[in-house]
């Protein structure tokens, strides 16, 4: 249980310790500095009280040792901040390759989540304890943040981008999480519940709640008949556009003779920058669905798309990159 | 006092609103920006009152949202930007340099106008409809969500950046070319340097916000897709430029209040500043780093890893030579002959104040820190120990400290030290509590907030009360002190400047005959005409024997 007064958020996360742990290296040093200067002051201050009124002070125009010292000195320290603080952001931007991943969604002024099963939820997020989790987000008006306190993490939701964040829950509980980006009108209510499951306990959640109707591949695959993306894109690669099955994750080799890796910012583009890269091989002749879809939609496509994953990869008409041998 | 003076030179409404005398239009501006500290102080004062209880005591979300945006942007671009350049820069450049004026006097009117136009706009920007877009005026938000009155609050800052620009050029003019004879760029007074370096932010930082504000009002108006994703832009680009400027602005704020403090300390310590070249040149590394460190805001929108190393690198390094100010001013103090004067505990207080503030920003700065203190109140808590126990204690000091000049006439000493007290004390509680709830995870801009946060807040509102009195006092005793207080004299500290040659007030001309400058800054030893020390003072040594 917190004290009455608690000084720092509850650790719930593979991140709380070692945010906190950096917190308590600056803080340690930084109160060091604190009190020498305002311990110096305040003495000096008695100390060197005038005494007579026309008293002036001891002529001193400085010292060139003291100055190099009080800079080379905290410039070390602060390098110290830089490094340690850089290693734990370096590993927070790059999610490790087993994670869960959860899409969520924001608006003004509510958080949409959807389960990898399909299952929605409304300001609420459920998680299974100890695995890695990854959130890949996108919004459909304003900016907003993701924030768990007790994950201590945090990342912008921006219209236009998908952002991605990942933590890895420690502690079963229910922890807050709020909107930090200022959006508007009711920002301050943009919030909600992360419940850290056990893992058992999240499969029977996730199988208890009715996410049948509702799961985004059977969604997307009816989203890529109705919008006709499968005129083009025909699965055996005899199409005007390259075959999707087992893209994502791959390589794609484009018109330019570079390789991207097709993830979900990829697929996203592509959706609504057709345009912007071009497969090896193929014309740019896909129109753009900006504006076409919401991100809900965009969410679906992008979830069948990766379904698409384990298809077979028909020898000719995929834009897959030939392997380089590396592997 | 003497017979004549610039006050009472001439009279009439006119002689002041077409006045070209840099002291008259600094008293212009002193007048206008304290009109906008009050306007932003009721903003402070509503919200306090409104996070006394989670669910908000005052106020709907829309007004409460509105509240805190206007605050911002009556302080920021109409208060603590423009208040110590264009108040005591303008007053006090040309008298510390021995000038008869600013080189270009009607441009230097020409800013106060164009302030004074800026700030209508923005007043009916507040008045018709408000604005709810937080100061940072982030897009989408700003550009299409919003519903209040974007526009003319776009418009008004668009025009006063022109004051800024302006005022910049005519410092940078000014103190090139119209030194009086003797009067080196190393003798010059810190407050000079200070400024120098805050004219060049000015002059080109300003022109980018105003360029940014100008797009976001256009995607406003005619829909031209700068920075929505549905019309093709991208948010991201205006907070880089955005930030570009309001980065540097941040030492536009805080430069001058550290030259006001490197006049006050050799003041009222009675000997040279320690590490005089020191403290010039890092005003300079300051203006140049600053530039270089914008991105520092943007670690959690999900820019490059790469981005955020460089950014979060050139953020520490900027840190450098704040510190090395911190310590000059701190040896200074060293073997002193100090006196416990309103000026001196202000500059103190500045001391202390932004030795938190800047630490705090160490912690900010650090990526991995970073993702969870963002956008909390710790960044709050951070900002406001700059500008506020920064900037405004600064500015409040170099009243204190330059109004027998302004005025002729002496503020009463008791009072005066006592309200400096309740500032220091009321601003600490205030704003320290701000830094735990932050680190608690309270995000900045809540007008409602789970109860666990109500304590901390009501120590804030509890400590904003006793701020508020120690601001109200010293405008008390020193609107009385202009007909009452006592009669200052040309030099009652004494100190050093050229400034304090002349007589209080000085003449319209400044000085009655051009100064010449024989002695070095800061220099009590060699100055017989002060009336100090008699007694053989100690040799001075090479090195401080500490």
């Amino acid at each position: 249980m917190q004290s009455q007064l608690p000084i720092y958020p509850e650790q719930a996360s593979n991140f709380a310790p070692q945010v906190d742990a950096l917190m308590v290296f600056i803080t340690v040093i930084c109160l060091f500095f604190a009190v020498a200067i305002t311990a110096a002051i305040v003495f000096f201050f008695f100390k060197f009280h005038r005494k007579k009124p026309a008293d002036v002070g001891v002529p001193i125009e400085g010292d060139s040792r003291l100055e190099a010292a009080w800079m080379i000195i905290p410039l070390f320290l602060a390098m110290a901040m830089f490094g340690w603080g850089a290693v734990v952001y370096v590993d927070y931007r790059h999610a490790p390759q087993d994670t869960l991943d959860v899409y969520v969604i924001g608006k003004q002024w509510m958080w949409k989540v959807q389960q990898p099963n399909g299952l929605k939820e409304i300001n609420e997020l459920h998680v299974p304890v100890g695995r890695n989790i990854r959130l890949i987000m996108a919004s459909e008006d304003v900016i907003h943040d993701f924030f768990v306190p007790a994950f201590r993490v945090k990342m912008d939701v921006v219209p236009g981008h998908y952002n991605t964040m990942w933590f890895r829950p420690t502690r079963p509980g229910r922890y807050h999480f709020f909107c930090s980006q200022y959006c508007g009108t009711n920002h301050a209510i943009m919030g909600g519940w992360v419940t850290v499951m056990e893992p058992s306990d999240y499969a029977a959640w996730l199988s208890g709640s009715s996410g049948g109707t509702a799961n985004p591949v059977v969604a997307g695959e009816k989203l890529f008949a109705e919008k006709a993306c499968i005129t083009c894109h025909v699965a055996d690669g005899t199409g005007r556009a390259p075959s999707l099955n087992g893209m994502y994750g791959a390589q794609v080799l484009l018109a330019d003779g570079s390789t991207v890796t097709a993830d979900e910012a990829y697929i996203r583009e592509s959706i609504l920058q057709p345009n912007a890269k071009i497969v090896a091989g193929y014309q740019p002749l896909m129109p753009t669905f900006q504006g076409q879809l919401t991100e809900e939609q965009i969410l679906a496509l992008t979830t069948y798309i990766k379904s698409l994953q384990s298809q077979p990869v028909p020898p000719k008409g995929s834009g897959i990159a030939p392997p380089t041998g590396k592997k | 006092m003497p017979r004549e003076d610039y006050l009472n030179a001439t009279y009439g409404i006119r002689s002041w609103l077409l006045t070209t005398d840099h002291k008259r239009i600094a008293l212009l501006w002193l007048g206008s920006v304290t009109f906008f500290f009050f306007i932003g102080g009721i903003f402070a004062t509503m919200i306090r009152i409104h996070l006394l209880t989670p669910t908000g005591a005052l106020v709907t979300p829309e007004t409460y949202n509105k509240l805190f945006t206007m605050h911002g942007v009556a302080m920021i671009f109409f208060f603590l930007i423009p208040s110590i350049p264009a108040v005591l820069g303008n007053f006090l450049i040309p008298l510390m340099i021995g000038a008869k004026d600013l080189a270009f006097p009607k441009i230097n009117l020409l800013s106060w106008y164009i302030y004074m136009i800026g700030g209508c706009f923005v007043l009916y920007s507040f008045g018709t409809g408000g604005l709810d877009t937080g100061w940072t005026f982030y897009t989408p938000l700003s550009s299409i969500y919003s519903n209040s009155a974007v526009t003319p609050a776009v418009i008004g800052i668009f025009i006063n950046g022109f004051s800024s620009i302006l005022t910049g050029l005519n410092f940078i003019v000014t103190i090139h070319t119209m030194r009086a004879p003797g009067m080196t760029w190393f003798r010059l007074p810190l407050f000079v340097w200070a400024h120098y370096a805050t004219s060049l932010v000015m002059i080109l930082g300003t022109p980018v916000v105003a360029i940014t504000l100008l797009l976001a009002g256009l995607e406003r108006m005619f829909h031209l897709g700068f920075f929505n994703p549905a019309l093709g832009g991208d948010p991201i680009l205006f907070q880089h430029l955005f930030w570009f400027y309001s980065h540097p602005a941040v030492y536009i704020m805080v430069l001058p209040a550290m030259g006001v403090v490197s006049e006050i300390i050799p003041t009222f310590a009675r000997k040279p500043i320690f590490g005089y070249s020191f403290i010039a040149g890092s005003s300079i590394a300051i203006a140049v780093i600053g530039f270089l460190v914008w991105a520092h805001h943007m670690f959690v929108t999900g820019e490059s890893t790469y981005a955020a190393l460089t950014f979060s690198f050139l953020s520490y390094l900027v840190a450098i030579p704040s510190a090395v100010k911190v310590f000059n001013w701190t040896s200074t103090l060293y073997k002193g002959s100090i006196s416990w004067d309103t000026p001196m505990l202000y500059a103190l207080g500045f001391i202390g104040l932004f030795v938190i503030g800047g630490l705090t920003g160490l912690f900010l700065a650090c990526l991995g820190l970073d993702i969870h203190i963002h956008d909390t109140y710790f960044v709050v808590a951070h900002f406001h120990y700059i500008m506020v126990g920064g900037a405004v204690m600064g500015y409040v000091g170099g009243i204190h400290f330059w109004w027998p000049k302004i005025t002729g006439r002496l503020y009463p000493e008791a009072l005066s030290r006592a309200a400096a007290v309740t500032l220091f004390v009321g601003f600490n509680l205030t704003f320290f509590p701000q830094f735990i709830l932050g680190y608690l995870g309270m995000p900045r801009r809540y007008n409602t907030y789970p109860p666990e946060f109500q304590v901390l807040n009501v120590l804030s509102t509890a400590g904003a009360s006793i701020l508020a009195l120690g601001y109200l006092l010293p405008m008390a005793y020193l609107t009385w002190s202009m007909r009452y207080g006592k009669v200052a004299g040309k030099n009652p500290w004494p100190a050093t400047g050229l400034e304090w040659t002349t007589d209080s007030p000085p003449p319209t001309e400044n000085f009655h005959v051009t100064p010449e400058v024989t002695w070095e800054p800061y220099d009590y030893l060699n100055r017989p005409d002060l009336g100090l020390t008699a007694g053989a003072p100690l040799p001075a040594p090479a090195h401080g024997d500490d």
